[in-house]
């Protein structure tokens, strides 16, 4: 039994962003965090690895600044982490991203669950998950909130689903390529020991070329990214009794034609 | 040539932002003098295609078989990939529901084809699709282009309007056999909880929000419930004895901040935020939101934004069109009395 997690490093959700005048992003000194989401992918592999008596194994896509995501899931107990840099890999879009992500899994030969986060808070572009789940040609469950039976043997997998009108319960084949919500666990903290032993890790570092996978043509270009046009807005502060409050907020809301 | 467009369902039904991506492809279409075509699949589907007809389609596809009745990726990714293949159009569009995000990321991966998603703006330049969508959690807009291929296009429920409806308009109906029969597909959906009665955050008009500050609740908790447990008491009771009322009266969705959903106040479905979902409602009203970045990183887009917080010092005023300083527990019930009183009901 063996659970992959992907994830990847996203600048803190508190930074000041910025576009700069050459149509890069620029977040200052502030800090790079695994990415809010996976936080609960990381912590559901731990737990089905354990509970499966498995192998757990995390991997990110991108260039050094992502090695602190792996080091990150080091700490919190995972048994091996691995980096995927390939020059080929600059400026590409989510499909080369998941072919190189599938071409991973593959390369690792006996994944029977791979578990990522609901989207990069950064980019939130949401495609990863389901763009691997279709190169490796294997089953995709997203926005999993429980995972209710795991069967290696059997290989099947019942999950709970969080939809936009209400909860699905869903059986299906492993392997599968699942994404998780907020809520389906608590995630742990690393302790001093793990973050000292992650801290001395080496973390190997594969191309394409170690992957066997060629890449398919660009089909989208990034231009870039500016900033949004400042939004004016003039705060009316309505005072008074509760009453008064209400009575003026909605007269200014009729007038606006909201209501 | 052509321009795609799947419109989601339910039960039968077209989800409410459907006809929004109709009509951003309807511009696509007409600047590339190609047909608009929707697809359809599943329970009801030409019925459906008739309305998609009204709503500016000029062609429906329509597959309505049993392995297509309830959404499942397989089936639908498995359809759509095959069309795809057959009919190479210019553009797929869909809204970036949970299933529009899955289905075109599946069938886009298949195809090796182009993504853009949660677009919010839509141009043409010359034969190129160019697109504005949001990044970095609302902070900053990104402009990407399509390059050659059939390009994949999610757009953010209401970014875009519906066509004007023509009720005599009529379409060209084809019907497909699926791509897939049953024993291929590997999914079994075993059941469904419908959340009944509740509006959708995603396409709401009003949203109405709460968040810790629904804690100081005047009510007292009953007998043997202290501490924590009486705070998340008087939180549940507030969400359900103030807001929900006020919601009522406004037709409005239910939301929340994180602070609120992490203390148990309410499910997560209800969250707003960075790490919940992002709305742009015409009318956002916050009560007892302090307005941290991460919430507003999901509310920003919202037009016009009311804070009622007993703090004047609070960061949500700055972002608030009308900002009600006071005690919600006061302002709230007023203002759904005036509401009640004002729009007759
Ligand atoms: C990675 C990450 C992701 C996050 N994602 C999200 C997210 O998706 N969504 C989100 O909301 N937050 C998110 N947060 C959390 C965010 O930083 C704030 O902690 C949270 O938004 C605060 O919620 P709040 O405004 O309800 O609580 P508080 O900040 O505690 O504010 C409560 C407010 O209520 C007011 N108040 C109290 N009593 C009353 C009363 N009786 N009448 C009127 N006003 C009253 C107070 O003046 C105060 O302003 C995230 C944080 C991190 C680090
Ligand atoms: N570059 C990457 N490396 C590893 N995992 C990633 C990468 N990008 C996305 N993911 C995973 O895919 C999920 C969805 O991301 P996205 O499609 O970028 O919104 C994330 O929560 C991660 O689990």
């Amino acid at each position: 039994m063996h659970v992959v997690v992907f994830t990847r490093s996203t600048p803190d959700t508190a930074a000041r962003v910025v576009a700069k005048d050459d149509g890069s992003v620029s977040w200052g000194d502030a800090a790079t965090v695994v990415n809010p989401w996976d936080e609960y992918a990381l912590e559901e592999g731990l737990v089905q690895a354990k509970n499966g008596g498995g192998k757990s194994t995390v991997i990110v896509i991108g260039p050094e600044m992502h090695t602190e995501a792996l080091k990150h899931s080091l700490a919190l107990g995972f048994d091996q982490a691995i980096r995927i840099e390939d020059a080929a890999l600059d400026e590409r879009d989510s499909l080369a991203y998941a072919t190189a992500a599938a071409g991973a899994v593959n390369k690792l030969g006996d994944v029977d669950l791979v578990i990522c986060g609901k989207e990069s808070v950064d980019v939130g572009t949401d495609q990863h998950t389901y763009q691997t789940a279709r190169k490796l040609g294997w089953t995709m469950l997203s926005y999993v909130s429980k995972i209710l039976e795991v069967d290696y043997n059997a290989k099947t997998i019942k999950v709970e689903r969080m939809l936009e009108q209400g909860k699905q319960i869903v059986t299906s084949k492993l392997p599968a390529v699942i994404s998780v919500m907020k809520g389906i666990n608590e995630p742990r903290y690393p302790s001093f020991m793990g973050i000292r032993k992650a801290s001395k890790a080496v973390i190997p570092v594969w191309s394409l070329g170690d992957l066997g996978v060629t890449l398919p043509a660009a089909r989208v270009k990034v231009a870039g990214f500016k900033n949004l046009p400042v939004r004016e807005v003039q705060t009316m502060m309505i005072t008074g009794t509760p009453e008064e409050q209400a009575a003026a907020l909605v007269e200014q809301l009729l007038k606006d034609k909201v209501l | 040539m052509s321009v795609f467009v799947w419109i989601e369902t339910f039960k039968g039904k077209a989800v409410n932002t459907s006809w929004e991506a109709l009509g951003a492809g309807r511009t696509l279409a007409d600047g590339l003098n190609v047909p608009l075509v929707a697809l359809v699949f599943g329970e009801n589907a030409s019925e459906v295609a008739k309305q998609a007809g009204q709503n500016g389609a000029n062609k429906a596809i329509v597959s309505d078989d049993a392995t297509l009745k309830e959404f499942r990726l397989k089936p639908y990714a498995a359809l759509l990939t095959k069309l795809v293949n057959e009919q190479q159009p210019k553009v797929v569009l869909a809204v970036g529901t949970s299933r529009g995000r899955e289905l075109l990321a599946a069938s886009a991966a298949d195809t090796d084809s182009g993504l853009l998603s949660e677009v919010v703006e839509l141009n043409l330049d010359g034969e190129t699709i160019k697109v504005v969508r949001p990044a970095y959690a609302g902070k900053l807009l990104s402009e990407a282009t399509g390059i050659g291929g059939t390009t994949f296009i999610t757009i953010r429920g209401r970014a875009f309007q519906p066509n004007a409806v023509n009720e005599g308009a009529s379409v060209e109906v084809t019907s497909t056999a699926p791509a897939l029969s049953e024993d291929q597909i590997v999914s079994k959906v075993e059941a469904f909880e419908e959340e009944v009665g509740s509006v959708n955050l995603g396409d709401a008009a009003i949203i109405v929000s709460g968040g810790r500050g629904m804690a100081n609740n005047p009510k007292e908790a009953p007998a043997g419930v202290t501490g924590d447990a009486a705070a998340v008491w008087k939180a549940q009771d507030g969400f359900e004895t103030i807001l929900k009322p006020l919601a009522g009266v406004l037709g409005a969705a239910l939301g929340a901040s994180r602070a609120a959903v992490d203390a148990g106040y309410i499910p997560y479905a209800h969250q707003v935020g960075q790490t919940g979902k992002t709305v742009t409602p015409d009318l956002y009203i916050a009560c007892g939101i302090s307005g941290a970045i991460q919430h507003q990183a999901g509310m920003r887009g919202s037009k016009v934004i009311v804070a009622i917080n007993k703090d004047a010092e609070s960061p949500i005023f700055k972002m608030a069109r009308y900002g009600l300083t006071g005690d919600l527990y006061q302002i709230v019930p007023a203002l759904t009395a005036e509401l009640k009183k004002r729009l007759g009901k």
